[in-house]
């Protein structure tokens, strides 16, 4: 974030180089190969704000993970009220009778007020269901914007024009309107008006409308790419040379990608993170009693005022993990381009 | 100009056109019956019969959305339940009433929660961008790059609540976030939005410090900054007239896109501080399963959006003549 001199990008592409040089004197042979792939690493490793919010991101894969085992230990679960069985947890208007949301060494983060289920394991699935949908959608979207966007960018004509058209048009959908107004329609695509939606339905159909409205802006990025691609030398000797388009779309093509797609989804699974939060806190998304970071988020608003603790946990973890992923992805992005400004 | 703008406005009317009928093929593709929903507890197949044929939707959906295009022009008859005039955006069975009705009931709300943010964030944002540039390397630049990156984190859900408990619950120096009209009550009109602002600028000022300082730190170091200051002209001069000039037009863009989506409907904000604007309206009608109404709101949200654009290249061309329209 702060660059220390006027010329940002000269600054950078210097201190490039004077990284280089102790390498090479410390490898005579000065041959060794080293690959794009393998400098970005070596430029991350030296990054220590990259460094360390890898660490806090990984932590919170690790504990969605390994929730299951974590609550296992810690011998409690996200779905039994606790205040069922011990009366003496909650007080006459149903909020933790000990201090601080009922924090102690039983319930490390408390009690969830009214219903008295732990806080901690609520938290940990919350993390894990939030997590798996953002991770899944990121994929789908990644995925279909690439297909577009290459398809799109390398045939050219007709075909760039009508995806060109259709991209402007997703990009001036209100986005969280769409989203909250297509769950209802997807999931009367599966279910009957008056049925129950089963969780893991909500959780597609998140993952669907999220990556229906997501592709547009990487197909867009990446189609304005392989349009600058495909009039290099390289692109036009292999054709020459008779290449199928096959091989020049995942031969030539795609090894050139790979940066602006990683940074693009780097970018985006915190988006998806808190839109899916956003939409459970609407209360369209995935709903009470699964836990989900926004459903705690949604329950902890119902009581904010009586018991703000129960809200500091969902919430500050959310900003930790949202902002250490977004310095991660910068830090991924000066490694990957190092030209490029911010 | 002229030219540019008359193709822009044909374009945004396409684009609104297209939207409208997704929008309207998805909706109604769902297995749900408004008739059936308005014609109450005792209700005859006759009466079902009738209303349906009141509200058109016994005819295939391109024909009902053909009905619903033409009402936007002519207005419509919707028999028992009354008469829709010219701009009819259709008519909510829920409420009993046309929808445009209710959308321009809750506009003023929704106009004075965009507007009143993005006079703070715009302010706070593009000031705190400029001071960071100027003090580049300082305690002040680092200071206010790390509060950005940090209140770009946050989330309006979660800090919305936080400053509610502390600043009206706790310590009550704001009050309860509520909307009054401007015209009723100017007072009440600003305090009681006064905490919804700051809180909706600290996400949205992030954002613009940082775009206001990369592209200020982008233009101070070009040639022609360091030739206006060769030529002697005063630093504030050369700031303000060079290189803020030229670090605008992304800002600007931004502000469009920004704006236009938070007139759209600012959906989280208002749920947050029940303030009963377009975006709770469509909250509500997703709950309620108002279709028509979450059609009008979706139509002119998406307006609002595309009116945004139009405005942001229009604007971008004043600023840098470079560009050329057309």
């Amino acid at each position: 974030m702060t660059l220390p001199t006027p010329s940002a990008a000269a600054s950078l592409e210097v201190t490039d180089e004077i990284g280089q040089i102790p390498d090479s004197s410390a490898n005579p042979k000065g041959s060794e190969s080293r690959s794009p792939g393998r400098l970005a690493w070596k430029r991350f490793k030296r990054d220590r704000t990259g460094v360390i919010s890898a660490y806090i991101v990984i932590f919170f894969f690790a504990i969605a993970i390994l929730a299951p085992l974590i609550a296992k230990l810690y011998g409690k679960d996200p779905y039994t009220t606790y205040a069922s069985q011990r009366p003496e947890l909650l007080d006459a208007f149903s909020y933790p009778a000990g201090p601080n949301g009922g924090i102690s060494s039983d319930f490390w983060f408390g009690i969830e007020p009214q219903l008295g289920r732990d806080v901690f394991t609520f938290l940990l699935y919350g993390i894990r269901t939030s997590l798996g949908i953002a991770v899944a959608a990121t994929l789908l979207t990644t995925f279909i914007g690439v297909v577009v966007g290459v398809t799109a960018g390398y045939l050219g004509g007709k075909t760039d024009y009508l995806v060109g058209r259709i991209i402007d048009i997703l990009l001036s959908f209100p986005s969280t309107l769409f989203f909250i107004a297509f769950m209802p329609v997807v999931y009367g695509l599966f279910v009957a008006p008056d049925e129950n939606i089963p969780t893991s339905l909500r959780a597609i159909s998140l993952i669907l409308v999220l990556s229906a409205f997501g592709w547009a802006s990487i197909a867009r990025l990446l189609r304005g790419q392989v349009l600058g691609l495909r009039e290099r030398e390289y692109i036009e000797a292999a054709k020459v040379t008779g290449a199928s388009p096959r091989r020049i779309v995942f031969k030539e093509l795609l090894p050139n990608l790979w940066t602006p797609i990683i940074i693009q989804s780097t970018l985006m699974l915190p988006a998806f993170v808190t839109a899916e939060a956003g939409l459970a806190f609407l209360g369209v998304g995935i709903i009470d009693p699964t836990p989900d970071w926004g459903v705690m988020i949604q329950r902890g608003a119902q009581f904010y005022t009586e018991d703000i603790t129960f809200m500091l946990f969902p919430g500050l973890s959310m900003v930790i993990f949202v902002l250490a992923f977004n310095l991660l992805g910068d830090s991924v992005r000066d490694a990957l381009d190092p030209k490029s400004k911010r | 100009m002229s030219r540019f703008l008359i193709r822009r406005v044909f374009g945004a009317l396409v684009i609104l056109l297209i939207i409208s009928a997704i929008t309207f093929g998805l909706f109604y593709a769902i297995p749900r019956d408004p008739a059936m929903m308005s014609c109450g507890k005792n209700c005859t197949p006759d009466m079902l019969a009738q209303i349906r044929h009141n509200l058109g939707i016994d005819h295939p959906i391109p024909v009902q959305y053909w009905d619903w295009l033409k009402g936007v022009f002519v207005g419509r008859d919707y028999g028992s339940f009354g008469n829709c005039n010219a701009p009819c955006l259709g008519y909510s069975f829920a409420n009993r009433e046309p929808v445009l009705g209710t959308i321009l009931d809750r506009l003023p709300t929704t106009l004075s929660l965009a507007f009143g943010a993005a006079i703070v964030f715009l302010i706070f944002g593009v000031g705190a961008g400029m001071l960071a540039a100027v003090k580049q390397g300082k305690f002040l630049d680092k200071f206010a790059s790390s509060a950005s990156l940090f209140g770009s984190s946050l989330q309006i859900y979660f800090v919305g609540y936080i400053a509610m408990f502390f600043f009206v619950a706790k310590l009550g120096l704001f009050a309860q976030p509520s909307y009054t009209p401007l015209s009723e009550d100017p007072v009440s009109w600003f305090s009681g939005l006064l905490l919804p602002w700051l809180t909706l600028a600290i996400i949205f000022t992030a954002n613009y410090t940082r775009m206001t300082r990369s592209q200020l730190v982008e233009q101070l170091s070009e040639d022609y900054v360091r030739t206006a200051r060769a030529k002697g002209l005063s630093r504030a001069n050369v700031f303000f007239r060079f290189a803020w000039r030229g670090a605008m037009g992304p800002i600007v863009t931004v502000f469009g896109i920004d704006l236009g989506t938070l007139i759209g409907g600012a959906i989280i904000t208002e749920s947050t501080f029940s303030i009963q604007g377009i975006g709770r309206l469509a909250v509500d009608s997703v709950n309620k399963s108002d279709l028509p109404m979450l059609l009008g709101v979706t139509v002119l949200s998406a307006g609002a959006i595309v009116f945004f654009n139009i405005i942001v290249d229009a604007v971008y061309a004043l600023i840098d003549p470079r560009i050329r329209l057309a």
